[in-house]
């Protein structure tokens, strides 16, 4: 009976892993969950080292306030006035000020020695496969693809009191940015009027968009999907309306796209500079 | 020495007691300043809780509830933020608690400059008047606390508020600044024969820690903001990129203040906890040099990691893991703090009256957002962590339960010295025990919305969010609750007629404020004590 019991509580996990699998193998749409507790899923290089690392500290930080709540409430039982009535006069011990300063610092260097690594890891790509360009105004976000004809569109949040069926709201734009899955891509981020901050929590990216400067970093989408992300420098009235919504596709759909794309946005286009306009005479 | 002051004081009391206006208006009483200070800094606590309130009525659920607009929103965060500051924490702890009890700590009749001190308290009363104008005017100054250009110039924030709110740091600073000078000479010149520094209370101390702090800091906000204002009215283009100017040179000159400010605000607070610990555990505080080193040191370092709020700015990647490094390190003299306060009370005979109940209530919500300052120190997590909730969890778990729990700490164990009246020890438990459970389950699970990826200063919010914000409103309000049972103590604290004792706390308290009349006398010292 137990053996049998057994088997088809294994039979119920393979299926659910054949699910996961086939789950992860589908599209995924990376927002925030009610009651989340912790990093969205992540999907891209950089978010996973993050989880990683993050993953490490919270052991540390929940043990050392583990370890101080348990130190209070210990020594506060044991040292009260009715059980401990006389108190002693002890005020040095310098094994022990040693050791507390010693302890911490070596913890610490613990947490940096992948921080630091975490850090150059994050700050640009090497070997960039493409670029893209990210420009905040008050309040959208305009796009641009200098590798692909300079392919340029604004990106607006939907309606929020009216969100369309289907879109969700402060989350949704009428135009993704779309960009190839697996591909270094080099992110320049800039400002058009204030400071805005580029932040998508399931990719790891974020980076202020700030007028005058143009500020680098790199993202590597896992695999296909919609990803979510938000203004996240106060920008005016609307900053909480001005999200981030990312489409991940194969390389191959993203070349079809360029070719769309460019039709359809062409108006939007900034002017082409390439021609030097003559003003002296005609040729 | 104390003998000497009890029967002096009736007579000067009764012979040259100055009538009201010269007393409240025209004081120059340390004493009376540090009441001035502390009914000033209740006072603004009140507007800025109110506002707290309202913030938390909005996000309580996706969608406009409170306000009619971001701009709205933003006014209000702003000045919550600025009031918070200037007007309650810093108030409170330097201006109120630093004034009462430095010169009787160290056996100084009064701060070295008695008028100045009066100017800096009354240099506050318009500056809050300022903030509260940036706040209703047009459509209010909504930058942030951190009044990043260009969206506090002219361009984007037309009229007259955001120069209100401007011109309103300018007169907090410029008080800040004389009260530092005040502390600084009262600190060094002051002391009664035999205090050397070295004998110096831990409170002193920290307060002198602090005025340096407040002296090398002030100064660059002085000239940021001169700055930005004007940039703001007269044409120049210091922060604007379309005249050449450099939106991110504000964020560091302002953050090269900003820093050591959150420092301001913690480490009068660390000076009263030590001594708070001490009285109740009937100890002297343990690793005394150590713990006066380690706020120099928190001090010190403190002036060289103010790029850690702007690793997510234009800062290249070696300056961001050197101010990486730099900020771990500060971890390390936090951490004997709060070890040392352990051992202190470590074979003590532990009392939890109210004010040591705060005591440990700081010392562990300091932990917690201490903690999650050494999660955030790292600039690679920082890079998804920058500007979220989880922010605003850690900064309210180090100033609105650490530094605001000191505070209530101080007022516990004070209060009877000061006013000559007691609190209601049941009560002072129950404020207490409901502001813990209130402004835990207000900020704890800002950390979740942090992680999840909810952006601060964000008047609504995708539907996901709705869960632990309405926890955190619900705490909020509890919260506020707490602050009605608070005001209620301080009626029954002033309504008591309880006769209090000299030092009411008994063995454990040992400064000079101890030995001396409660309330003391209108001049505290007639003859200098000596300390062996």
């Amino acid at each position: 009976m137990t053996s049998l019991r057994l088997s088809s509580a294994m039979k119920l996990t393979l299926l659910a892993l054949v699910a996961l699998v086939a789950l992860c193998g589908a599209a995924v749409a990376q927002q925030p969950t009610p009651w989340e507790m912790g990093f969205q899923p992540a999907h891209s290089p950089v978010q996973t080292q993050i989880e990683w690392l993050h993953g490490l500290i919270l052991y540390l930080i929940t043990a050392i306030v583990l370890f101080v709540a348990g130190m209070l409430l210990f020594t506060i039982w044991k040292f009260g006035r009715s059980r401990h009535p006389k108190a002693n006069k002890v005020s040095h011990n310098t094994l022990l000020e040693v050791a507390w300063t010693i302890v911490p610092a070596l913890i610490l260097v613990v947490i940096a020695i992948p921080s630091f690594r975490l850090v150059y890891y994050e700050d640009r790509a090497r070997d960039a496969e493409m670029t893209v360009k990210v420009i905040g105004h008050q309040w959208y976000w305009e796009y641009n693809y200098p590798d692909q004809g300079n392919i340029d569109f604004t990106s607006y949040p939907v309606d929020k009191d009216n969100p369309p069926p289907g879109t969700k709201r402060l989350l949704d734009v009428d135009n993704q940015l779309v960009l190839p899955v697996g591909k270094n891509i080099r992110i320049l981020a800039t400002g058009g009027d204030v400071i805005h901050s580029w932040f998508i929590p399931s990719l790891g990216v974020q980076r202020y968009a700030i007028p005058g400067r143009t500020i680098e970093t790199w993202v590597r989408i896992d695999r296909p999907g919609t990803y979510y992300g938000e203004c996240n420098q106060i920008c005016g009235t609307n900053h909480s309306n001005m999200p981030i919504s990312i489409k991940g596709v194969t390389p191959a759909e993203f070349a079809a796209w360029t070719v769309t794309a460019k039709a359809k946005f062409a108006a939007d286009a900034p002017p082409a500079s390439a021609a030097p306009i003559h003003i002296a005479s005609q040729p | 020495m104390s003998a000497t002051t009890h029967d002096t004081h009736h007579d000067i009391d009764h012979g040259h007691a100055p009538g009201f206006v010269a007393r409240w208006l025209m004081s120059t009483n340390h004493k009376d300043i540090g009441t001035l200070y502390l009914i000033f800094a209740i006072t603004a606590g009140l507007i800025g809780g109110a506002l707290s309130i309202l913030m938390r009525m909005e996000l309580a659920s996706p969608g406009m509830q409170v306000f009619s607009s971001g701009q709205q929103w933003n006014a209000v965060v702003t000045a919550h933020g600025l009031i918070m500051i200037f007007f309650v924490v810093m108030p409170a702890m330097i201006g109120g608690f630093g004034n009462w009890f430095v010169p009787i700590m160290i056996g100084a009749p009064d701060m070295a400059f008695p008028r100045l001190n009066n100017i800096s308290f009354w240099l506050l009363v318009p500056a809050l008047g300022l903030v509260m104008a940036g706040l209703l005017t047009g459509e209010g100054a909504g930058s942030g606390w951190t009044l990043y250009p260009p969206l506090s110039t002219a361009k984007y924030h037309t009229g007259p508020a955001m120069d209100f709110t401007l011109f309103a740091l300018h007169l907090a600073g410029i008080s800040s600044l004389l009260g530092a000078i005040n502390f600084i000479t009262t600190i060094f010149n002051m002391r009664a024969p035999g205090m050397t520094l070295h004998k110096m209370p831990l409170f002193v101390w920290s307060m002198l820690v602090t005025a340096f702090l407040l002296l090398l800091a002030v100064p660059v906000l002085a000239g940021a903001i001169t700055m930005l204002i004007t940039d703001r009215n007269f044409g120049t283009s210091f922060f604007l990129p379309e005249g050449g100017g450099d939106p991110v040179l504000f964020q560091h000159l302002f953050w090269f203040f900003g820093h050591p400010e959150v420092y301001i605000m913690i480490l009068p607070g660390f000076g009263m906890i030590s001594h708070i610990v001490s009285t109740f555990s009937r100890k002297p505080v343990f690793g005394y040099l150590g713990m006066a080193y380690a706020m120099v040191a928190i001090g010190v370092v403190g002036f060289v990691v103010w790029a850690h709020h702007m690793f997510d700015s234009a800062i290249s990647v070696d300056t961001r893991a050197y101010f990486q490094a730099a900020t771990l390190v500060i971890a390390v003299p936090t951490g004997i703090k709060i070890f040392s306060w352990i051992a202190t009370m470590w074979g003590g005979s532990i009392e939890m009256k109210t004010p040591m109940l705060f005591a440990v209530g700081f010392i562990f919500l300091f932990t917690v957002g201490g903690v999650t300052g050494v999660v955030l120190a790292n600039a690679g997590l920082d890079q998804i962590l920058h500007n979220t909730y989880y922010v605003v969890a850690h900064f309210h778990y180090v100033l609105s339960l650490g530094a605001v729990f000191s505070i209530f700490a101080g007022f516990y164990y004070w209060i009877g010295k000061m006013s000559g009246h007691q609190y209601p020890e049941f009560w002072g438990k129950v404020h207490f025990w409901v502001s813990f459970i209130g402004v835990n389950l207000t900020f704890f699970p800002m950390h979740f919305l942090g992680l999840a990826g909810m952006p601060r200063r964000y008047v609504d919010y995708p539907e996901a969010f709705r869960g632990w914000n309405e926890v955190a409103s619900f705490g909020a309000y509890i919260g506020g609750f707490s602050v009605l049972i608070f005001l209620y103590v301080v009626y029954r604290t002033f309504a008591s007629k309880q006769v209090l004792a000299d030092n009411y706390w008994g063995e454990g308290a040992t400064t000079l404020e101890w030995q001396i009349p409660s309330p003391p006398p209108f001049h505290t010292f007639e003859e200098l004590p000596r300390i062996r």
